[in-house]
Protein backbone atom coordinates (compact mmCIF):
# COMPACT_ATOMS: atom_id res chain seq x y z
CA UNK A 1 0.00 0.00 0.00
CA UNK A 2 2.58 2.53 1.06
CA UNK A 3 4.60 1.82 -2.08
CA UNK A 4 1.93 2.81 -4.59
CA UNK A 5 2.85 5.95 -6.54
CA UNK A 6 1.31 9.25 -5.50
CA UNK A 7 -1.88 10.31 -7.25
CA UNK A 8 -1.04 13.92 -6.50
CA UNK A 9 1.95 15.64 -4.95
CA UNK A 10 2.89 19.14 -3.89
CA UNK A 11 6.54 20.24 -4.16
CA UNK A 12 7.85 23.30 -2.36
CA UNK A 13 4.43 24.92 -2.40
CA UNK A 14 4.13 28.39 -0.93
CA UNK A 15 1.14 30.68 -0.76
CA UNK A 16 1.22 34.37 0.00
CA UNK A 17 -2.12 36.18 0.06
CA UNK A 18 -2.68 39.66 -1.33
CA UNK A 19 -2.80 40.91 2.25
CA UNK A 20 0.84 39.81 2.66
CA UNK A 21 -0.01 36.86 4.91
CA UNK A 22 2.25 33.91 4.20
CA UNK A 23 0.00 30.86 4.65
CA UNK A 24 2.31 28.15 3.30
CA UNK A 25 6.03 27.93 2.69
CA UNK A 26 7.94 24.99 1.26
CA UNK A 27 5.11 22.46 1.65
CA UNK A 28 5.85 18.97 0.31
CA UNK A 29 3.02 16.45 0.25
CA UNK A 30 2.41 13.18 -1.56
CA UNK A 31 -1.05 11.63 -1.57
CA UNK A 32 -1.26 8.00 -2.63
CA UNK A 33 -4.10 6.52 -4.59
CA UNK A 34 -6.88 5.13 -2.43
CA UNK A 35 -5.49 6.15 0.93
CA UNK A 36 -7.18 7.97 3.77
CA UNK A 37 -4.84 10.71 4.88
CA UNK A 38 -5.33 13.57 7.33
CA UNK A 39 -3.76 17.00 7.38
CA UNK A 40 -3.48 17.93 11.03
CA UNK A 41 -2.38 21.27 12.39
CA UNK A 42 -3.37 24.23 14.55
CA UNK A 43 -5.93 26.76 13.35
CA UNK A 44 -4.50 29.06 10.70
CA UNK A 45 -1.60 26.78 9.77
CA UNK A 46 -2.65 26.84 6.12
CA UNK A 47 -4.08 23.32 5.93
CA UNK A 48 -7.32 24.58 4.37
CA UNK A 49 -5.24 26.61 1.92
CA UNK A 50 -3.30 23.46 1.00
CA UNK A 51 -6.60 21.66 0.37
CA UNK A 52 -7.88 24.49 -1.83
CA UNK A 53 -4.65 24.34 -3.82
CA UNK A 54 -5.15 20.58 -4.28
CA UNK A 55 -8.69 21.29 -5.48
CA UNK A 56 -7.47 23.87 -7.96
CA UNK A 57 -9.53 26.57 -6.25
CA UNK A 58 -6.42 28.54 -5.41
CA UNK A 59 -3.13 28.80 -7.28
CA UNK A 60 0.15 28.34 -5.38
CA UNK A 61 2.41 31.43 -5.27
CA UNK A 62 5.42 29.15 -5.67
CA UNK A 63 6.14 25.45 -6.08
CA UNK A 64 4.34 22.88 -8.19
CA UNK A 65 1.36 20.57 -7.99
CA UNK A 66 1.56 17.36 -9.95
CA UNK A 67 -1.21 14.86 -10.70
CA UNK A 68 -0.36 11.35 -11.83
CA UNK A 69 -2.90 11.69 -14.62
CA UNK A 70 -4.75 14.75 -15.77
CA UNK A 71 -8.15 13.06 -15.57
CA UNK A 72 -7.85 12.65 -11.80
CA UNK A 73 -7.33 16.37 -11.33
CA UNK A 74 -10.80 17.07 -12.65
CA UNK A 75 -12.45 14.27 -10.69
CA UNK A 76 -12.50 15.90 -7.30
CA UNK A 77 -15.20 16.05 -4.65
CA UNK A 78 -14.96 18.83 -2.10
CA UNK A 79 -16.70 19.02 1.26
CA UNK A 80 -16.58 22.38 3.02
CA UNK A 81 -16.54 23.07 6.73
CA UNK A 82 -20.13 24.28 6.45
CA UNK A 83 -22.69 22.15 4.59
CA UNK A 84 -22.87 24.94 1.94
CA UNK A 85 -26.23 23.85 0.58
CA UNK A 86 -28.39 26.08 -1.59
CA UNK A 87 -31.31 26.92 0.73
CA UNK A 88 -33.73 27.51 -2.17
CA UNK A 89 -33.28 24.00 -3.58
CA UNK A 90 -34.26 20.68 -2.04
CA UNK A 91 -31.70 18.04 -1.08
CA UNK A 92 -31.97 16.18 -4.39
CA UNK A 93 -31.40 19.35 -6.42
CA UNK A 94 -28.42 20.23 -4.23
CA UNK A 95 -26.88 16.80 -4.70
CA UNK A 96 -27.59 16.93 -8.42
CA UNK A 97 -25.84 20.30 -8.84
CA UNK A 98 -22.42 19.05 -10.04
CA UNK A 99 -24.16 16.93 -12.70
CA UNK A 100 -26.43 19.80 -13.70
CA UNK A 101 -23.40 22.04 -14.19
CA UNK A 102 -21.70 19.35 -16.30
CA UNK A 103 -24.88 18.73 -18.36
CA UNK A 104 -24.49 15.07 -17.41
CA UNK A 105 -27.14 12.53 -18.30
CA UNK A 106 -28.55 9.85 -16.01
CA UNK A 107 -28.48 12.23 -13.09
CA UNK A 108 -31.51 10.81 -11.30
CA UNK A 109 -29.96 7.40 -10.72
CA UNK A 110 -26.68 8.94 -9.56
CA UNK A 111 -28.50 11.25 -7.14
CA UNK A 112 -30.57 8.39 -5.72
CA UNK A 113 -27.43 6.30 -5.25
CA UNK A 114 -25.48 9.12 -3.59
CA UNK A 115 -28.36 9.88 -1.22
CA UNK A 116 -28.64 6.20 -0.38
CA UNK A 117 -24.95 6.01 0.47
CA UNK A 118 -25.21 8.75 3.08
CA UNK A 119 -28.54 7.50 4.44
CA UNK A 120 -30.66 10.37 3.15
CA UNK A 121 -32.78 8.36 0.70
CA UNK A 122 -35.98 9.51 2.42
CA UNK A 123 -35.04 13.17 2.48
CA UNK A 124 -34.59 13.91 -1.24
CA UNK A 125 -37.34 16.50 -1.21
CA UNK A 126 -36.54 18.15 2.12
CA UNK A 127 -35.05 21.59 2.29
CA UNK A 128 -31.81 22.36 4.07
CA UNK A 129 -33.58 24.26 6.87
CA UNK A 130 -35.66 21.19 7.69
CA UNK A 131 -32.58 19.05 8.35
CA UNK A 132 -30.34 18.69 11.39
CA UNK A 133 -26.70 19.76 11.23
CA UNK A 134 -25.55 16.17 10.74
CA UNK A 135 -28.05 15.53 7.95
CA UNK A 136 -27.00 18.71 6.17
CA UNK A 137 -23.42 17.51 6.25
CA UNK A 138 -24.54 14.12 4.87
CA UNK A 139 -26.25 15.93 1.99
CA UNK A 140 -23.04 17.85 1.40
CA UNK A 141 -21.06 14.59 1.28
CA UNK A 142 -23.62 13.07 -1.10
CA UNK A 143 -23.12 16.05 -3.40
CA UNK A 144 -19.36 15.48 -3.34
CA UNK A 145 -19.85 11.76 -4.12
CA UNK A 146 -22.39 12.13 -6.92
CA UNK A 147 -19.74 12.63 -9.61
CA UNK A 148 -17.89 9.46 -8.50
CA UNK A 149 -14.77 11.49 -7.73
CA UNK A 150 -11.37 9.88 -7.57
CA UNK A 151 -10.27 12.14 -4.75
CA UNK A 152 -12.46 13.41 -1.92
CA UNK A 153 -11.15 16.56 -0.24
CA UNK A 154 -12.74 17.35 3.12
CA UNK A 155 -12.11 20.61 4.96
CA UNK A 156 -12.90 20.08 8.66
CA UNK A 157 -16.33 18.79 7.67
CA UNK A 158 -17.44 17.71 11.14
CA UNK A 159 -15.89 20.52 13.20
CA UNK A 160 -19.21 22.27 13.82
CA UNK A 161 -21.11 19.13 14.86
CA UNK A 162 -21.77 17.80 18.32
CA UNK A 163 -19.64 14.86 19.46
CA UNK A 164 -22.30 12.17 19.16
CA UNK A 165 -23.15 13.19 15.60
CA UNK A 166 -19.46 13.51 14.76
CA UNK A 167 -18.69 9.95 15.95
CA UNK A 168 -21.58 8.62 13.91
CA UNK A 169 -20.44 10.46 10.79
CA UNK A 170 -16.84 9.32 11.37
CA UNK A 171 -18.02 5.70 11.34
CA UNK A 172 -20.22 6.18 8.30
CA UNK A 173 -17.42 7.92 6.44
CA UNK A 174 -15.07 4.99 7.12
CA UNK A 175 -17.66 2.51 5.87
CA UNK A 176 -18.08 4.59 2.72
CA UNK A 177 -14.35 4.82 2.21
CA UNK A 178 -13.92 1.07 2.51
CA UNK A 179 -16.76 0.49 0.11
CA UNK A 180 -15.67 3.01 -2.52
CA UNK A 181 -11.90 2.96 -2.04
CA UNK A 182 -11.45 6.54 -3.14
CA UNK A 183 -8.61 8.71 -1.97
CA UNK A 184 -9.65 10.91 0.98
CA UNK A 185 -7.70 13.95 2.13
CA UNK A 186 -9.19 15.05 5.42
CA UNK A 187 -8.28 18.36 7.06
CA UNK A 188 -8.84 18.53 10.79
CA UNK A 189 -7.51 20.13 13.95
CA UNK A 190 -8.60 17.20 16.08
CA UNK A 191 -5.92 14.67 17.03
CA UNK A 192 -8.57 12.13 18.03
CA UNK A 193 -10.52 12.42 14.81
CA UNK A 194 -7.42 12.14 12.63
CA UNK A 195 -6.15 9.03 14.47
CA UNK A 196 -9.55 7.38 14.33
CA UNK A 197 -9.98 7.89 10.60
CA UNK A 198 -6.62 7.91 8.87
CA UNK A 199 -3.99 5.55 7.60
CA UNK A 200 -1.50 8.36 7.74
CA UNK A 201 -1.42 11.75 9.44
CA UNK A 202 0.58 14.63 8.09
CA UNK A 203 1.32 17.05 10.91
CA UNK A 204 1.82 20.65 9.87
CA UNK A 205 3.65 23.51 11.59
CA UNK A 206 1.97 26.81 12.52
CA UNK A 207 1.87 29.51 9.85
CA UNK A 208 3.63 29.61 7.45
CA UNK A 209 2.61 25.97 7.21
CA UNK A 210 4.86 23.20 6.02
CA UNK A 211 5.00 19.47 6.66
CA UNK A 212 6.53 18.76 10.07
CA UNK A 213 6.18 14.99 10.33
CA UNK A 214 4.20 12.03 9.09
CA UNK A 215 2.67 9.58 11.51
CA UNK A 216 1.38 6.28 10.07
CA UNK A 217 -1.61 4.77 11.89
CA UNK A 218 -1.26 1.07 11.25
CA UNK A 219 -4.38 -0.08 13.08
CA UNK A 220 -6.50 -2.36 10.88
CA UNK A 221 -9.84 -1.48 9.33
CA UNK A 222 -12.75 -1.78 9.77
CA UNK A 223 -12.40 0.46 12.79
CA UNK A 224 -15.37 0.98 15.04
CA UNK A 225 -16.20 2.18 18.54
CA UNK A 226 -14.06 -0.63 20.03
CA UNK A 227 -11.03 0.98 18.41
CA UNK A 228 -11.93 4.30 20.03
CA UNK A 229 -11.55 2.77 23.50
CA UNK A 230 -8.55 0.56 22.75
CA UNK A 231 -5.04 0.95 24.15
CA UNK A 232 -3.65 1.20 20.61
CA UNK A 233 -5.86 4.19 19.90
CA UNK A 234 -4.73 5.91 23.10
CA UNK A 235 -1.07 5.26 22.27
CA UNK A 236 -1.47 6.65 18.74
CA UNK A 237 -3.26 9.70 20.08
CA UNK A 238 -0.44 10.32 22.55
CA UNK A 239 2.16 10.01 19.81
CA UNK A 240 0.34 12.33 17.45
CA UNK A 241 -0.25 14.84 20.28
CA UNK A 242 3.45 14.85 21.10
CA UNK A 243 4.34 15.32 17.44
CA UNK A 244 1.87 18.20 17.20
CA UNK A 245 3.35 19.69 20.36
CA UNK A 246 6.81 19.63 18.81
CA UNK A 247 5.43 21.01 15.53
CA UNK A 248 4.02 23.97 17.45
CA UNK A 249 7.49 24.80 18.70
CA UNK A 250 9.18 24.36 15.32
CA UNK A 251 9.35 27.42 13.12
CA UNK B 1 -59.49 35.20 20.04
CA UNK B 2 -56.66 34.19 17.76
CA UNK B 3 -53.64 36.45 17.22
CA UNK B 4 -54.48 36.81 13.58
CA UNK B 5 -57.99 38.00 14.25
CA UNK B 6 -56.70 40.47 16.84
CA UNK B 7 -54.23 41.87 14.29
CA UNK B 8 -57.10 42.61 11.94
CA UNK B 9 -59.67 43.65 14.52
CA UNK B 10 -57.53 46.14 16.44
CA UNK B 11 -56.83 48.59 13.59
CA UNK B 12 -60.42 48.22 12.33
CA UNK B 13 -61.80 49.18 15.76
CA UNK B 14 -59.39 52.10 15.87
CA UNK B 15 -60.55 53.24 12.43
CA UNK B 16 -64.21 53.00 13.47
CA UNK B 17 -63.59 55.06 16.60
CA UNK B 18 -61.74 57.81 14.72
CA UNK B 19 -64.35 58.00 11.93
CA UNK B 20 -67.16 58.13 14.46
CA UNK B 21 -65.44 60.89 16.46
CA UNK B 22 -64.75 62.79 13.25
CA UNK B 23 -68.40 62.55 12.18
CA UNK B 24 -69.70 63.58 15.61
CA UNK B 25 -67.34 66.55 15.93
CA UNK B 26 -68.06 67.85 12.40
CA UNK B 27 -71.81 67.62 13.00
CA UNK B 28 -71.80 68.96 16.55
CA UNK B 29 -69.60 71.95 15.70
CA UNK B 30 -71.37 72.43 12.36
CA UNK B 31 -68.04 72.67 10.52
CA UNK B 32 -68.70 73.54 6.85
CA UNK B 33 -67.73 70.82 4.32
CA UNK B 34 -65.22 73.10 2.52
CA UNK B 35 -63.22 73.20 5.77
CA UNK B 36 -63.55 69.59 6.93
CA UNK B 37 -66.13 67.27 5.39
CA UNK B 38 -67.73 64.57 7.51
CA UNK B 39 -66.74 60.98 6.60
CA UNK B 40 -70.32 60.25 5.55
CA UNK B 41 -70.17 63.11 3.05
CA UNK B 42 -66.85 61.86 1.67
CA UNK B 43 -68.41 58.41 1.12
CA UNK B 44 -71.44 59.97 -0.54
CA UNK B 45 -69.20 61.91 -2.93
CA UNK B 46 -67.17 58.78 -3.57
CA UNK B 47 -70.35 57.01 -4.71
CA UNK B 48 -71.78 59.97 -6.63
CA UNK B 49 -68.53 60.73 -8.46
CA UNK B 50 -67.60 57.09 -8.82
CA UNK B 51 -67.46 57.16 -12.62
CA UNK B 52 -65.15 60.14 -12.77
CA UNK B 53 -62.94 59.04 -9.89
CA UNK B 54 -62.54 55.46 -11.08
CA UNK B 55 -61.61 56.61 -14.57
CA UNK B 56 -58.92 58.78 -12.98
CA UNK B 57 -57.85 55.90 -10.74
CA UNK B 58 -57.37 53.71 -13.80
CA UNK B 59 -55.21 56.37 -15.45
CA UNK B 60 -52.98 56.67 -12.37
CA UNK B 61 -52.81 52.90 -11.89
CA UNK B 62 -51.94 52.46 -15.56
CA UNK B 63 -48.97 54.79 -15.21
CA UNK B 64 -48.01 53.18 -11.92
CA UNK B 65 -47.94 49.68 -13.38
CA UNK B 66 -46.06 50.75 -16.49
CA UNK B 67 -43.49 52.55 -14.36
CA UNK B 68 -43.24 49.58 -12.03
CA UNK B 69 -42.77 47.11 -14.89
CA UNK B 70 -40.10 49.27 -16.50
CA UNK B 71 -38.37 49.79 -13.15
CA UNK B 72 -38.45 46.06 -12.44
CA UNK B 73 -37.09 45.05 -15.83
CA UNK B 74 -34.58 47.89 -16.02
CA UNK B 75 -33.41 47.58 -12.42
CA UNK B 76 -32.92 43.83 -12.55
CA UNK B 77 -31.29 43.91 -16.00
CA UNK B 78 -28.90 46.68 -15.02
CA UNK B 79 -28.18 44.95 -11.69
CA UNK B 80 -27.21 41.81 -13.60
CA UNK B 81 -25.07 43.86 -16.01
CA UNK B 82 -23.35 45.51 -13.03
CA UNK B 83 -22.60 42.11 -11.59
CA UNK B 84 -21.28 40.59 -14.81
CA UNK B 85 -19.23 43.57 -15.98
CA UNK B 86 -17.52 45.61 -13.31
CA UNK B 87 -16.81 48.38 -15.85
CA UNK B 88 -20.52 48.98 -16.36
CA UNK B 89 -21.05 49.33 -12.62
CA UNK B 90 -18.12 51.70 -12.25
CA UNK B 91 -19.28 54.00 -15.01
CA UNK B 92 -23.04 53.97 -14.39
CA UNK B 93 -23.68 53.52 -10.68
CA UNK B 94 -22.80 57.11 -9.68
CA UNK B 95 -25.38 58.43 -12.14
CA UNK B 96 -28.03 56.09 -10.80
CA UNK B 97 -27.33 57.51 -7.34
CA UNK B 98 -27.50 61.11 -8.58
CA UNK B 99 -30.83 60.36 -10.25
CA UNK B 100 -32.10 58.89 -7.01
CA UNK B 101 -30.99 61.65 -4.61
CA UNK B 102 -32.20 64.55 -6.76
CA UNK B 103 -35.77 65.27 -5.50
CA UNK B 104 -38.27 64.11 -8.11
CA UNK B 105 -40.45 67.19 -7.48
CA UNK B 106 -37.57 69.27 -8.82
CA UNK B 107 -37.01 67.09 -11.89
CA UNK B 108 -40.68 66.83 -12.88
CA UNK B 109 -41.15 70.38 -14.29
CA UNK B 110 -38.07 69.93 -16.44
CA UNK B 111 -39.28 66.60 -17.81
CA UNK B 112 -42.65 68.19 -18.58
CA UNK B 113 -40.91 70.70 -20.80
CA UNK B 114 -39.00 68.11 -22.82
CA UNK B 115 -41.42 65.21 -22.99
CA UNK B 116 -45.07 64.92 -23.92
CA UNK B 117 -47.07 64.92 -20.72
CA UNK B 118 -48.00 61.22 -20.38
CA UNK B 119 -44.42 60.26 -21.09
CA UNK B 120 -43.07 62.80 -18.60
CA UNK B 121 -45.34 61.43 -15.87
CA UNK B 122 -44.23 57.90 -16.67
CA UNK B 123 -40.57 58.96 -16.64
CA UNK B 124 -40.95 60.56 -13.21
CA UNK B 125 -42.60 57.48 -11.75
CA UNK B 126 -39.92 55.29 -13.31
CA UNK B 127 -37.01 57.37 -11.94
CA UNK B 128 -38.36 57.05 -8.39
CA UNK B 129 -39.10 53.33 -8.62
CA UNK B 130 -36.02 52.24 -10.51
CA UNK B 131 -33.29 52.77 -7.93
CA UNK B 132 -34.48 50.48 -5.11
CA UNK B 133 -34.76 47.61 -7.59
CA UNK B 134 -31.26 48.27 -8.91
CA UNK B 135 -29.70 48.74 -5.47
CA UNK B 136 -31.33 45.63 -3.99
CA UNK B 137 -30.56 43.47 -7.01
CA UNK B 138 -26.92 44.57 -6.93
CA UNK B 139 -26.68 43.87 -3.22
CA UNK B 140 -28.32 40.46 -3.59
CA UNK B 141 -26.14 39.36 -6.49
CA UNK B 142 -23.01 40.43 -4.63
CA UNK B 143 -23.80 38.67 -1.36
CA UNK B 144 -23.56 35.08 -2.54
CA UNK B 145 -22.06 32.49 -0.16
CA UNK B 146 -18.36 32.38 -1.15
CA UNK B 147 -18.16 28.62 -0.50
CA UNK B 148 -21.00 27.99 -2.93
CA UNK B 149 -19.18 30.17 -5.41
CA UNK B 150 -16.05 28.05 -4.88
CA UNK B 151 -18.12 24.90 -5.46
CA UNK B 152 -19.38 26.28 -8.78
CA UNK B 153 -15.80 27.17 -9.68
CA UNK B 154 -14.67 23.65 -8.78
CA UNK B 155 -17.22 22.20 -11.18
CA UNK B 156 -16.15 24.64 -13.89
CA UNK B 157 -19.48 26.42 -14.12
CA UNK B 158 -19.76 29.10 -16.80
CA UNK B 159 -20.58 32.64 -15.68
CA UNK B 160 -24.12 32.13 -17.03
CA UNK B 161 -24.51 28.98 -14.96
CA UNK B 162 -23.27 30.86 -11.90
CA UNK B 163 -25.78 33.60 -12.65
CA UNK B 164 -28.71 31.30 -13.32
CA UNK B 165 -28.20 28.56 -10.74
CA UNK B 166 -26.55 30.55 -7.96
CA UNK B 167 -26.66 34.33 -8.06
CA UNK B 168 -30.23 34.91 -9.19
CA UNK B 169 -31.86 32.51 -6.73
CA UNK B 170 -29.61 33.79 -3.94
CA UNK B 171 -30.55 37.37 -4.77
CA UNK B 172 -34.27 36.67 -5.04
CA UNK B 173 -35.18 37.81 -1.50
CA UNK B 174 -33.40 41.14 -1.94
CA UNK B 175 -34.82 41.58 -5.43
CA UNK B 176 -38.33 41.03 -4.12
CA UNK B 177 -37.72 43.49 -1.29
CA UNK B 178 -36.63 46.03 -3.90
CA UNK B 179 -39.76 45.38 -5.95
CA UNK B 180 -41.92 45.85 -2.87
CA UNK B 181 -40.42 49.27 -2.28
CA UNK B 182 -40.64 50.10 -5.98
CA UNK B 183 -44.37 49.28 -6.07
CA UNK B 184 -45.18 51.98 -3.52
CA UNK B 185 -42.72 54.41 -5.06
CA UNK B 186 -44.15 54.05 -8.58
CA UNK B 187 -47.49 55.29 -7.23
CA UNK B 188 -45.80 58.15 -5.38
CA UNK B 189 -43.79 59.09 -8.48
CA UNK B 190 -46.91 59.04 -10.66
CA UNK B 191 -48.79 61.23 -8.18
CA UNK B 192 -45.94 63.73 -7.84
CA UNK B 193 -45.63 64.03 -11.60
CA UNK B 194 -49.38 64.44 -12.07
CA UNK B 195 -49.47 67.19 -9.45
CA UNK B 196 -46.53 68.92 -11.12
CA UNK B 197 -48.25 68.53 -14.48
CA UNK B 198 -51.60 69.59 -13.03
CA UNK B 199 -51.09 73.28 -13.63
CA UNK B 200 -50.08 72.50 -17.19
CA UNK B 201 -53.61 71.14 -17.75
CA UNK B 202 -54.71 68.13 -19.77
CA UNK B 203 -54.13 65.57 -16.95
CA UNK B 204 -56.85 63.21 -15.84
CA UNK B 205 -55.23 61.00 -13.18
CA UNK B 206 -56.33 60.89 -9.54
CA UNK B 207 -53.65 63.31 -8.38
CA UNK B 208 -54.84 65.73 -11.01
CA UNK B 209 -58.37 65.31 -9.61
CA UNK B 210 -57.07 66.21 -6.16
CA UNK B 211 -55.36 69.35 -7.45
CA UNK B 212 -58.42 70.30 -9.51
CA UNK B 213 -60.82 69.71 -6.61
CA UNK B 214 -58.56 71.83 -4.43
CA UNK B 215 -58.78 74.77 -6.81
CA UNK B 216 -62.55 74.41 -6.82
CA UNK B 217 -62.72 74.09 -3.03
CA UNK B 218 -64.42 70.72 -3.53
CA UNK B 219 -62.83 69.39 -0.37
CA UNK B 220 -65.01 66.25 -0.04
CA UNK B 221 -63.92 65.10 -3.48
CA UNK B 222 -60.29 65.74 -2.51
CA UNK B 223 -60.77 63.40 0.42
CA UNK B 224 -62.53 60.83 -1.77
CA UNK B 225 -59.69 60.87 -4.31
CA UNK B 226 -57.13 60.64 -1.52
CA UNK B 227 -58.99 57.65 -0.10
CA UNK B 228 -58.80 55.89 -3.46
CA UNK B 229 -55.08 56.63 -3.76
CA UNK B 230 -54.41 55.18 -0.30
CA UNK B 231 -56.47 52.11 -1.15
CA UNK B 232 -54.46 51.67 -4.36
CA UNK B 233 -51.19 51.97 -2.41
CA UNK B 234 -52.33 49.41 0.16
CA UNK B 235 -53.49 47.03 -2.58
CA UNK B 236 -50.13 47.29 -4.39
CA UNK B 237 -48.28 46.66 -1.14
CA UNK B 238 -50.28 43.54 -0.28
CA UNK B 239 -50.10 42.23 -3.83
CA UNK B 240 -46.31 42.43 -3.88
CA UNK B 241 -45.94 41.17 -0.31
CA UNK B 242 -48.11 38.18 -1.24
CA UNK B 243 -46.07 37.53 -4.35
CA UNK B 244 -42.85 37.71 -2.35
CA UNK B 245 -44.23 35.32 0.24
CA UNK B 246 -45.29 32.84 -2.44
CA UNK B 247 -41.84 32.90 -4.03
CA UNK B 248 -39.93 32.48 -0.77
CA UNK B 249 -42.21 30.40 1.44
CA UNK B 250 -40.34 27.15 0.97
CA UNK B 251 -36.94 28.33 2.10
CA UNK B 252 -36.34 31.92 3.15
CA UNK B 253 -36.26 32.95 6.83
CA UNK B 254 -38.46 35.99 6.14
CA UNK B 255 -41.31 33.80 4.92
CA UNK B 256 -41.09 31.05 7.54
CA UNK B 257 -43.24 30.82 10.60
CA UNK B 258 -41.35 29.62 13.60
CA UNK B 259 -42.21 28.75 17.13
CA UNK B 260 -39.60 30.45 19.23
Amino acid sequence: MSESPPIVSLRGVGKTFDSGTVALRGLDLAIRDGEFVSLLGPSGCGKSTALRILAGLSAPSEGTIKWSDAAAASRIGFVFQEPTLMPWADVAANVRLPLTLAHAGGADAAVTQALGRVGLADFAHSYSRELSGGMRMRASIARALVTEPQVLLMDEPFAALDEITRFKLNNDLLVLWQELRRTVVFVTHSVFESVYLSQRIMVMTPRPGRLFAEVPIDAPYPRDERFRTSADYAAYCRRVSETLERAMGAL
Amino acid sequence: MSERLKNVAAPLCMLGIVLLAWEVIVRAAAIPPYVVPAPSLVFTILINDAGLLFDSLLVTLGITFQAFALAAIGGIALGIAFNLWRGVERSLYPFAVVLQVTPIVAIAPLLLIYLPQPLAVLACAWIVAFFPVLANTTLGLNSVDHNLLALFQLHKASRWQVLWYLKLPAALPQMLAGLRIAGGLSLIGAVVAEIAAGSAGAGSGLAYRIAESGYRLNIPRMFAALLLLSAAGVAIYFLLAGLSHLALRRWHESALQREI
